[in-house]
């Protein structure tokens, strides 16, 4: 195997499962809200795509840094957003995290090391660097993450980032999320080359390709660049295969440029229920368990809606605030 | 100067002709800054020691002095470097990053707009962006169309962002200090073919501050306001004491910060003279000139004897050939005839 040495065991498994199943279901609940007219809000459904940042963050500390993208409500969960202020924020409610200023696409929340969500294409690996070289000057070995997906690996800041990352060894772990279409278009008519993991040799790091909704080989490859990046010696690109079931943007029609029958295969494969079928046949844990697990987290959900929608709005004189430290004079 | 030195010690060694250059107050305000405050760290093309310490030398000596961690040359990678200044002062550091030369800030304009500026509301005031971008630019140099706009505007225009830009070296040592203390982000500009001229008799002590959104008087008049920053407000002191040959009592004001600009001081003195003057290199059409000359007839129109008159950049690129460079940019001269047609 690949990465030796850094195979999860059953406990680990077990904490992967609970990451990806509140994945999944905060995915399905947003959905659903959205359908319902509850909240309007432009919404870039990750599903499919739970096992990756599951994996990764089972081998990550609350202090490391997280940067993320619009696609990035699984990342920053899985990292431990708590969910009374990311459904707030959906909301555009005074209680979110972000105070309703941000929503969904600029999703923020230090105390878990989520330092910045952008709606900018590859534009979080810029900033992850700076994170790593504070963790770097700090010598506290904390890692920076930075995700973005296979479009954003043509974009002329992933790879400034890339390089700068190297040159300086920090410890950035880029994670790029190939779901095989970058918006609307496929991976194989925009990337030049195999693939993304073979760019990292150009930079001088290592580059691997890995089945990103395998939970044990995704953990493995992220304890195993995290445990380098830490030890201070440099980053690691993952490009971590998947595929997105719902289109680009909620609500626009993937038909029109996703082959039915890829689609289907890929749902057929959905990660979430099959990691959870192999939990139970590998005896990691039983069927009640897991159910116990699913059913604390709907319970979550329905109390994190609830705040969020008996919350109050902004009112409009809190634009003069945030903009700067001092307020804007009314 | 030891603290018990008196006013006759200071007169005896104030040197006979000016010794000091804005170059060399930057530079001193760097090494006060990094010595007071190991959170400080710099970055940028060629700025450490081994590259020079900086291509005209603002940062010369600090990698030597404060370590290759602190101070540290990047790639040829705008983005990057203007994303690590960002991710660092997320997290407790308060970069300053060199962006070699304003019209380089065209290629990070989506780390300097979109992040930067943002964060901090974006994040609900959970995160901020403690950083300085010094970046150098003007004519006179014959750079053509990419090494000398003066592009100020722009980032004026972006909510977030403070912009600020010194004419002599007390200003840009207390300013550069100012920007590095504040808690958001600050463009900091630097006038190239001005950087070396030696213009004051000393270098600033180092609790020597020049506070942010604070516009200077530097010559105090009655007949007409003349509003200026950067290079252009040496010419329109010049263009002042020409005028008050002529006869005419110019205040002239030196805004020293664009943004935000000090509404307070430009609109007493407007409110004074009642005929207003604005200068400055950038182009004229949308320029920074263009906000100020609103604001006043927004808040003094029937108080006004004339229009608020602009002058700035011509629409076009910064060209090549020394005349057309020369004719690009208004002069003393020719502030000196706005004053004389807006006197009368």
């Amino acid at each position: 195997m690949a990465f030796q040495g850094y195979e999860p065991d059953n406990q680990t498994l077990l904490d992967i499962y609970k990451r990806a199943a509140l994945l999944k279901a905060n995915d399905e609940r947003a959905r659903k809200v959205i359908l319902s007219g509850q909240i309007a809000m432009v919404y870039y459904s990750y599903r499919g795509q739970e096992i990756i940042p599951s994996a990764l963050s089972a081998a990550l500390r609350d202090d490391d840094y997280v940067c993320t993208i619009y696609r990035g409500i699984h990342d920053m969960l899985a990292k431990g957003f708590p969910l009374r202020p990311l459904w707030a924020e959906l909301a555009g409610r005074v209680t979110g995290s972000c105070k309703g200023k941000g929503g969904p696409m600029h999703l923020t929340y230090p105390p878990k090391g989520i330092m910045v969500t952008t709606g900018i294409v590859g534009s979080a690996a810029p900033i992850a660097n700076g994170l790593a070289w504070a963790a770097q000057l700090d010598k506290n070995d904390r890692v920076s993450v930075c995700n973005f997906g296979d479009g954003a690996s043509n974009i002329g800041a992933v790879h400034e980032a890339m390089n700068l990352a190297s040159v300086w060894k920090l410890p950035t772990i880029f994670i790029c999320q190939n779901n095989l279409y970058a918006e609307h278009t496929t991976f194989e008519k925009m990337t030049g080359g195999e693939n993304i993991a073979n760019r990292a040799a150009a930079y001088g790091m290592p580059g691997f390709r890995v089945n990103g909704n395998d939970p044990a080989e995704m953990y493995a490859a992220a304890a195993q660049a995290i445990a380098r990046a830490r030890a201070g010696e440099g980053p690691t690109l993952l490009e971590c295969m998947t595929f997105r079931f719902f289109g680009h943007s909620f609500g626009d029609d993937d038909s029109k440029y996703i082959p039915k029958e890829q689609k289907a295969k890929a749902m057929e494969n959905d990660p979430v229920p099959a990691f959870r079928a192999k939990l139970i046949a590998d005896r990691v844990a039983t069927e009640e368990e897991l159910a116990k697990i699913e059913a604390d987290i709907e319970g979550q959900i329905d109390d994190a809606v609830n705040f969020a929608l008996e919350s109050a709005w902004p009112t409009p004189d809190d634009l003069r605030f945030d903009v700067f430290e001092k307020e804007i004079a009314a | 100067m030891s603290d018990t030195a008196t006013a006759t010690d200071t007169a005896a060694k104030k040197p006979a002709r000016p010794t000091v250059t804005i170059l060399a107050a930057l530079n001193k305000a760097h090494f006060d800054a990094m010595a007071e405050d190991p959170k400080i760290i710099s970055l940028g093309e060629d700025l450490a020691d081994p590259e020079g310490g900086g291509v005209v030398g603002v940062t010369r000596g600090l990698s030597a002095k404060f370590g290759d961690d602190r101070v540290r040359s990047t790639p040829i990678a705008e983005q990057a470097i203007i994303g690590a200044a960002i991710g660092a002062s997320l997290v407790g550091y308060k970069p300053i990053a060199e962006i070699m030369l304003m019209n380089f800030t065209a290629v990070a304009m989506d780390m300097i707009v979109n992040h930067a500026a943002k964060l901090r509301f974006m994040s609900g005031g959970q995160t901020s962006v403690p950083m300085v971008i010094r970046t150098m630019t003007g004519t006179g140099f014959g750079s053509g169309g990419q090494h000398c706009d003066y592009l100020e505007a722009w980032f004026a225009h972006t909510a977030g962002i403070k912009v600020v830009a010194p004419s002599t070296p007390e200003d840009a040592y207390g300013l550069l200090r100012s920007a590095i203390d504040d808690p958001d982000p600050v463009i900091f500009i630097e006038n190239l073919p001005t950087y070396f001229a030696p213009v004051s008799f000393e270098l600033p002590d180092s609790s020597h501050r020049v506070p942010l959104g604070k516009a200077a008087i530097q010559r105090e008049g009655t007949d007409v306001t003349l509003i200026s920053y950067a290079r252009i407000a040496g010419e329109a002191r010049q263009a002042a004491e020409k005028a008050a040959e002529n006869g005419i009592s110019v205040e002239m004001i030196d805004l020293r910060t664009i943004a935000p600009w000090d509404r307070e001081t430009v609109l007493a003195s407007a409110a004074k003279t009642s005929r207003v003057v604005i200068a400055h290199e950038a182009v004229k059409e949308y320029g920074v000139g263009a906000e100020i000359a609103a604001v006043i007839s927004e808040e003094l129109f029937g108080k006004l004897k004339k229009p608020v008159k602009r002058l700035g950049g011509a629409f076009s690129a910064v060209p090549y050939s020394k005349p057309l460079e020369t004719a690009f940019a208004p002069d003393a001269e020719r502030i000196l005839a706005a004053i004389v047609e807006i006197a009368g």
